[in-house]
């Protein structure tokens, strides 16, 4: 049914090929072409501010992937993402500073020295499952975060590191107008990549892993291997977003890489959708737009009573950093499958209408 | 020596209160299989509400105490009735997140209300440090042992005489067994956390008063759980081992580290490192059950 304009209101697919096609009508593949395109005219409108966020739900975007990846593919839990983060980040700074290796190649360099850093950890990660594996990764994130504090030589310490803006023959993506592109190609190929993962025998493995590990391992599916490979993999996602971060804000501070980080990826993915890929990118959306909204909305009170007794200008950081919990929280209470869930039902709606029952 | 001497007693002090956090962790996850990580948040909210009530309210601290007692009761059951309630047979990752959500926003608040830097507690006994055998100790962490020991004294008489701590075994043990006897399960949950949000609170009081109160405290909810990994994550013995074992471990490896290896920052690390090499070496801890599934 590839052939189709829109979607047929029953189930009429014949072979599996059509079942995990990426787009199920012309229509949706066009849209998707037709949103890249508008995203590709957006530095021509866009000013800086609005360009700026777009390129962080890009880097994000890519590093809550490889999460999503590991916790809503595979159902595993990783509380210490931003340090996979953190640590591509320093990676591709420290291989350009230090080795010389044009950005370009220590972008996806960095991504391939955070999988290692990922496998080591995943190593014992693939033992342990649900609460303990939590628990394991958060002592990871505190392991690594006291190593971007200790190793000079890689990270620069408390001072921090410098990272050359990315230049390809000579012209430097220097500039958030010309470094959209650059997130905007990276995201779109990872996007792509892990789309097209989930197609795959492994990633099908992944699933049954999630879903049942006693059956998946009955199958015959190596539960230690795709465990494993699937630390690696969102380890992977995680150092090339933040080589990107690296490359664009062109400077790494130790400090940035908490716990706190850690879980805005979670709450990316839970308010995505847990195990959905477009999920992913609407809950980046959601959550790097979430402090604009808490900026807007101070902003609408400023001057009336509650604006004095609560002294929000003062505290903007904490509401912001309060508006990240509550969120998560009230997603799991009201809407546990996320945005994804939402528009899925929204779809149906308009499949079915005005026959909906 | 006299140094390595004097750092074992702080551990040994430091691991009670760790020991009394961690069995509060266990005592929920014992009843109600949710992993709290929003326990430092316990502490953090006790300590400021008594700071609050001893400077605003200038209240005497053996009124002002009591209140944040009381206060925290209350506000453990409304926490459990209004956000962990609904939670009840969701899938583990969200639990764990829903706590981890409501970390973030009581460190928040917490930060909003009482500002980022730490705060004195108004002396409470008129000698600040006492001398026991030629070792210079704060007042306040003789006073902190000797609650802690009775806090562990009257677990233990609870859960095994009192008619409420046998109730709450009977739930931990198997919940339609319990309700089917008259346990009313939503009940226990609900007193679970009451006391653990209390007794929390007596330990972030304790450290408030010697080290001041900021945020800070709510790392103690983070080093808990180095502490219930190596006791067993559902055996409050274990939890009061391991919390004097994490609480010694991390004052010698700051010894160590400060004679030898020159590291920084062991004081921090050092028990991840043992978290880690517990979950491969002994994932069940030394006083747990073994019914973690192998891969």
């Amino acid at each position: 049914m590839a052939n189709v304009s829109i979607i047929p209101s029953g189930d009429f697919k014949t072979s599996y090929g059509t079942d995990t096609t990426i787009f199920p009508t012309r229509t949706s593949r066009n849209f998707a072409i037709l949103g890249v395109v508008l995203l590709l005219a957006c530095p021509a409108f866009m000013d800086r501010y609005w360009l700026s966020l777009l390129i962080q739900i890009g880097y994000l975007g890519i590093a809550a992937l490889g999460l999503n990846i590991l916790v809503g593919f595979t159902g595993q839990i990783s509380i210490g993402h931003s340090a996979f983060f953190g640590f591509g980040a320093f990676a591709s700074a420290w291989l350009n500073n230090r080795w010389g290796v044009p950005v370009a190649l220590a972008i996806p360099l960095a991504g391939v020295l955070t999988t290692g850093v990922g496998l080591i950890f995943g190593v014992p990660a693939a033992r342990l499952k649900g609460l303990y594996l939590a628990i394991a990764t958060l002592a990871a994130q505190y392991i690594l975060q006291d190593f971007f504090g200790r190793a000079d030589w890689f990270t620069g310490g408390s001072a921090g590191t410098i990272a050359e803006p990315l230049t390809v023959f000579g012209f430097a993506f220097d500039t958030d107008e010309r470094y959209f592109y650059v997130v905007l190609v990276a995201m779109v190929v990872m996007y792509i990549l892990g789309t097209n993962l989930m197609r795959t025998r492994d990633g099908r493995a992944l699933v049954a892993v999630r879903d049942h590990y006693l059956s998946a391992e009955i199958m015959g599916i190596n539960l230690t291997k795709y465990r494993t490979m699937s630390f690696g993999i969102s380890a992977f996602y995680a150092g090339i977003g933040g080589a990107l971060y690296a490359h664009y804000l062109q400077f790494v501070s130790v400090e940035n890489f908490t716990i706190l980080f850690s879980i805005q990826f979670l709450g990316m993915i839970i308010i995505g959708g847990l195990g959905s890929i477009m999920g992913t990118l609407m809950g980046t959306a959601f959550m790097v737009l979430l402090p604009e909204l808490m900026q807007a909305l101070s902003k609408m009170v400023s001057g009336t009573a509650i604006d004095v007794a609560l002294n929000l200008r003062e505290n903007i950081a904490f509401l912001r950093e309060m508006s990240v919990g509550i969120v998560i929280i009230l997603f799991l209470v009201f809407e546990p499958d996320g945005l994804a869930h939402r528009w899925k039902q929204i779809k149906a709606y308009w499949k079915l209408y005005p026959f909906s029952h | 020596m006299t140094l390595l001497f004097q750092l074992l007693v702080n551990g040994l002090i430091v691991g009670a209160l760790y020991g009394v956090v961690a069995m509060s962790f266990v005592l929920i996850y014992k009843a109600s299989r949710i992993v709290n990580f929003a326990q430092g948040e316990f502490l953090l909210i006790g300590a400021w509400t008594c700071w609050w009530l001893l400077t605003s309210w200038q209240l005497p601290f053996w009124i002002g105490f009591p209140i944040t007692l009381v206060f925290m009761l209350v506000f453990g059951i409304v926490l459990q009735v209004v956000v962990l309630r609904p939670m009840i047979g969701e899938p583990i990752i969200s639990v764990i997140m829903v706590t981890i959500g409501l970390s973030i926003v009581f460190q928040a608040a917490m930060k909003w209300m009482f500002g980022v830097f730490a705060k004195p507690f108004p002396p409470i006994f008129a000698h600040a440090t006492m001398d026991i055998f030629g070792l210079q100790v704060q007042t306040v962490y003789v006073v902190s042992l000797g609650i802690s020991i009775l806090i562990m004294a009257g677990f233990g008489w609870f859960f095994k005489y009192s008619r409420l701590g046998l109730a709450m075994r009977a739930t931990a043990f198997d919940q339609q067994v319990a309700q089917s006897l008259g346990i009313s399960v939503r009940q226990m949950f609900a007193m679970s956390w009451a006391i653990s949000a209390m007794v929390s609170a007596v330990a972030g009081v304790t450290v408030g008063v010697v080290n001041g109160v900021s945020s800070a405290l709510s790392f103690f909810g983070i080093k808990v759980f180095p502490a219930v990994i190596l006791g067993g994550l559902d055996s409050v013995i274990g939890a009061v081992v391991g919390g004097l074992i994490v609480g010694v471990l991390e004052n010698v490896a700051h010894y160590l580290d400060s004679q030898w290896l020159n590291w920084g920052n062991m004081y921090e690390i050092a028990p991840f490192y043992v978290l880690i090499a517990i979950l491969m070496i002994k994932p069940y801890g030394l006083f747990g059950t073994k019914d973690i599934e192998r891969v």
